[in-house]
């Protein structure tokens, strides 16, 4: 993985590109593409990302290989000029976002969900043959129990406003052809004609605020780099998801790696920087690969380089790998991590954009902000600023997971009301009718009670309630989940991932956590909640960097919605959900039972008996609640409460 | 360590060793070839990129990705993400633990078996999920654990045949 990147940045010789002709190149190779691809009849676009991937779409894919292999159909892998006239092209696309009904693959517009290898046959036969969709590989609308033939008809993709996400599931990520064709690097070539102050104005006039969670215009951002003297700056691109429940920044790096290599090429342009740093996590070795196939392949085509475009403007790209440390996901540990040192963060100011990389000014945006930009110069700031509210413009990728029917990749405009994500986009919990919460926001995060579920969601509100906007993650939780564990979880992460510099984040957050602990274990105090909340305040104002700062961010928003949750853990010494296994009792339901004896080989303390295929009994003096017998057993019959 | 992997090594050094900061891309790089840092690789870039060994150990425990021990021959992760803690991940790695006597971030007495947790692997979908040698089981539930690890056990038997 890191070894295939190369040390140095091979310049193209002048003999492999002329840049004078890189205008017209971009319209030859459009033209190119363009009779290529009439030549394909059909197209089939199967997803191959974790998600399908994980549910078989490799298989599928191999299915078809072999299956139109047999049929004699003609059919190609990749555009090329050698593909036959009227092929069929086998596409690999990145996550098409309804990964719940995967593997999915997408037939000239008709969807198909769930598909297995044996499905293959037919569909060639059925679709491909006869023109007729497969109707039991469709996706079923719940409410109405009609077949949906394609993504307009389907609740989930309904009310969602895709831009981002429309190509990412769409194009073949590893094609720069293709994306040059659906119009990409048209916004560079408009972005160099227009120049940096053009770009900057146009980026004002979208309103875009970093996705990465902060919100910070990015206009303001790259104009307050530019303003910095000297000649040497840098654009670095934050690829490091740190939130442990989202997947939002790796799906668009793998599904359009060129939207944020465009968008990083023009903040370059826009900040005055010769170089471009991809700080991407070492966990994601797919990402980092698209990334660096798309880098070479601009590089042939001299949109990276000297001279792109007979603009004069120079730029590089290259990628370095993050260590698995959250915190690096911070702007000044983030940079600390570059220069090669261990990621620990430095009070600001001074600020990346007066001293960042090496101590020049540098600006770090997140993924999926670069992978707007691109878009936002082609279609214009007003365009952009025409979804969402006028603070918070746009739309935004979610990564919708958790206890709702519909999981996977989201896209919205902002000002969406809470409840139309969830009921609609996310059709409800899968337990149940009611979602007691939805978490954003990671571990800097809080949730969004049932009380809230009608407010609009953008920036300013979510602040309003206690959480924020964060980078994506969008969990759904219902009423089988204890909010008190799960701020016991999200502290326990900052815990973990405490760079360990300053005293209130080392200290303090260890403290919360043993109350916390404490809390679930049954061994709450009276005054605990008054502890925690001291505590935080005390975190909150003198950690020295965001992660101690928003880190005791949710168990204050639980405590805010949720308090009565707190009190009966410590009072009453009960979870009222039963997901604390210390305050919960296991009991078997005698008629449930079959007697098969899991439970019993499970239990540690061997306090389960029972003859074999008779109904089994827990001595509850001698139970110590570890809970695995109701995880052993098959038939709901150990009851948990 | 031999002749081949020092000179692997060498490689790394001389690729990276001129190039500002690349300390981590250099770790990177050997953890790649072996599978750890071991401890004469840390050496031989400190002495031939001329890093303190102290500042080389710093950045290596400081990270959670870089290992400084030799990898189990089967390597089980289960994601620890939110979507997985929802659903129930924390039985996963109890059920491990009962079978394999080891919680998580520990290796069997016999190096087989390494258990891990990792964050969001990007299939919450299929939640929990672990992996086992890289290969993703999704829906995983607590009494599932003995037959996939029986299947790792069966598969090595074919294999030694
Ligand atoms: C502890 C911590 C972790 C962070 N992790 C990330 C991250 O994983 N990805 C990201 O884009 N920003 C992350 N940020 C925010 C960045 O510091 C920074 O604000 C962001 O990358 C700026 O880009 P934007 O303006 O485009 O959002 C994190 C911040 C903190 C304090
Ligand atoms: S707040 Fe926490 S993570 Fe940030 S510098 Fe202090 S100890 Fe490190
Ligand atoms: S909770 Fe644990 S100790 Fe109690 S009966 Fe079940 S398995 Fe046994
Ligand atoms: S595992 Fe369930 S069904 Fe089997 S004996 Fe125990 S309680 Fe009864
Ligand atoms: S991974 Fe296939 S739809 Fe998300
Ligand atoms: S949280 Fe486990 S795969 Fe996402």
């Amino acid at each position: 993985m890191p070894n295939k990147i190369s040390k140095k940045q091979t310049i193209p010789s002048k003999n492999d590109v002329n840049p004078a002709q890189n205008t017209e190149k971009l319209a030859q190779i459009l033209q190119q593409f363009e009779q290529n691809y009439k030549k394909i009849d059909k197209r089939i676009t199967i997803c191959g990302d974790s998600g399908c991937l994980a549910q078989g779409s490799q298989k599928v894919y191999d299915a078809f290989k072999t299956e139109l292999a047999k049929t004699g159909i003609g059919f190609c892998l990749e555009i090329t000029p050698s593909c036959y006239e009227n092929s069929l092209y086998l596409c690999k696309s990145g996550c098409q976002g309804f990964c719940a009904q995967g593997p999915l693959v997408n037939v000239e517009g008709t969807l198909y969900t769930k598909v297995r290898a044996e499905d293959v046959p037919e569909i060639i036969e059925t679709t491909l043959r006869q023109g007729k969709p497969v109707e039991r590989l469709l996706y079923v609308n719940p409410k109405t129990g009609k077949r949906c033939g394609g993504t307009k008809d389907i609740p989930f993709y309904q009310k969602q406003t895709r831009v981002l996400l429309a190509d990412c599931g769409r194009l073949n990520p590893e094609d720069i052809n293709e994306y040059i064709a659906n119009g990409g690097y048209s916004a560079l070539q408009k972005a160099l004609n227009i120049g940096p102050e053009g770009v900057i104005a146009e980026m004002k006039a979208s309103g875009l605020r970093g996705r990465g969670g902060g919100g910070f215009p990015t206009w303001l951002k790259w104009e307050n780099t530019r303003k910095q003297p000297g000649g040497e700056k840098y654009m670095i691109c934050n690829a490091d998801e740190g939130d442990p429940g989202a997947y939002m920044d790796r799906s668009l790096l793998e599904g359009n790696p060129h939207a944020v290599i465009e968008g990083m090429i023009i903040a370059g342009l826009a900040i005055g920087a010769q170089k471009g740093i991809f700080y991407i996590r070492a966990e994601y070795p797919i990402a980092a690969q698209r990334v660096q196939k798309g880098i070479d392949a601009c590089r042939k085509l001299g949109l990276l380089g000297e001279n792109i475009f007979n603009s004069g403007f120079n730029y590089e790209l290259e990628i370095r790998y993050g260590a698995g440390a959250f915190v690096c996901g911070e702007e000044t540990a983030l940079i600390a991590s570059l220069e090669g040192s261990r990621g620990m963060p430095r009070p600001k100011p001074p600020f990346p954009s007066q001293s960042g990389l090496w101590g020049k000014p540098s600006a770090i945006n997140n993924v999926e902000t670069l992978a707007n930009v691109p878009y936002i110069i082609s279609k214009g700031g007003k365009w952009f600023a025409g979804f969402g509210t006028e603070k918070s413009p746009g739309t935004k990728v979610f990564a919708m997971t958790g206890k709702s029917k519909n999981s996977g990749l989201i896209e919205i405009a902002l000002g969406m009301p809470v409840k139309d994500i969830v009921y609609e986009i996310g059709g409800g919990p899968l337990k149940g009718d009611k979602v007691k919460a939805v978490q954003t926001g990671g571990p800097s995060g809080g949730v969004i009670s049932g009380e809230n579920m009608e407010m609009p969601i953008t920036y300013e509100s979510l602040q309003q309630i206690g959480s924020i906007m964060g980078s994506g993650g969008f969990i759904v939780m219902d009423e089988t989940d204890c909010m008190v564990d799960i701020a016991k979880f999200y502290l326990d992460f900052c815990v973990d991932e405490s760079c360990g510099k300053c005293a209130p984040c080392r200290i303090g957050g260890y403290q919360m956590l043993q109350i916390l602990k404490r809390i679930t274990d049954g061994q709450g105090e009276a005054g605990d909640i008054d502890r925690l909340q001291t505590v935080a305040t005390a975190m909150q104002k003198a950690s020295l960097c965001g992660l101690g700062q928003t880190a005791p961010n949710p168990v204050m928003s639980t405590l805010r919605y949720f308090r009565h949750e707190y009190e009966e853990h410590i009072n009453k010494k009960h979870c009222p959900t039963g997901r604390c296994a210390k305050l919960v009792g296991f009991e078997i339901i005698k008629t449930s039972c079959v007697g098969c004896g899991a439970c019993k080989r499970a239990c540690p303390a061997q306090c389960i008996s029972g003859e074999l295929r008779s109904p089994h009994s827990i001595d509850p003096n001698k139970c110590i609640k570890c809970g695995q017998c109701y995880a052993a057993c098959k038939f709901n019959a150990v009851r948990r409460g | 360590m031999s002749n081949s992997s020092n000179e692997e090594l060498n490689s790394i050094v001389d690729k990276w060793k001129d190039v500002k900061g690349s300390l981590v891309m250099m770790l990177h790089a050997v953890q790649d070839k072996f599978g750890y840092v071991p401890r004469s690789a840390a050496m031989e870039i400190s002495s031939r990129a001329k890093i303190p060994l102290a500042k080389i150990y710093e950045v290596l425990t400081f990270y959670h990705f870089f290992k400084l021990t030799a990898p189990a021959k089967h390597q089980i992760a289960v994601c620890t993400g939110t979507a997985c803690y929802l659903k129930g991940s924390q039985e996963l790695i109890k059920a491990l633990e009962t079978e394999l006597g080891v919680s998580a971030g520990q290796t069997t007495a016999d190096g087989r078996f390494s258990v891990t947790a990792l964050r969001c692997l990007g299939c919450c979908v299929l939640a929990p999920v672990m992996t086992v040698n890289g290969k993703i089981h999704g829906h995983v539930k607590p009494a599932d654990i003995p037959s996939i690890l029986r299947e790792i056990s069966k598969g090595e038997e074919q294999n030694a045949q």
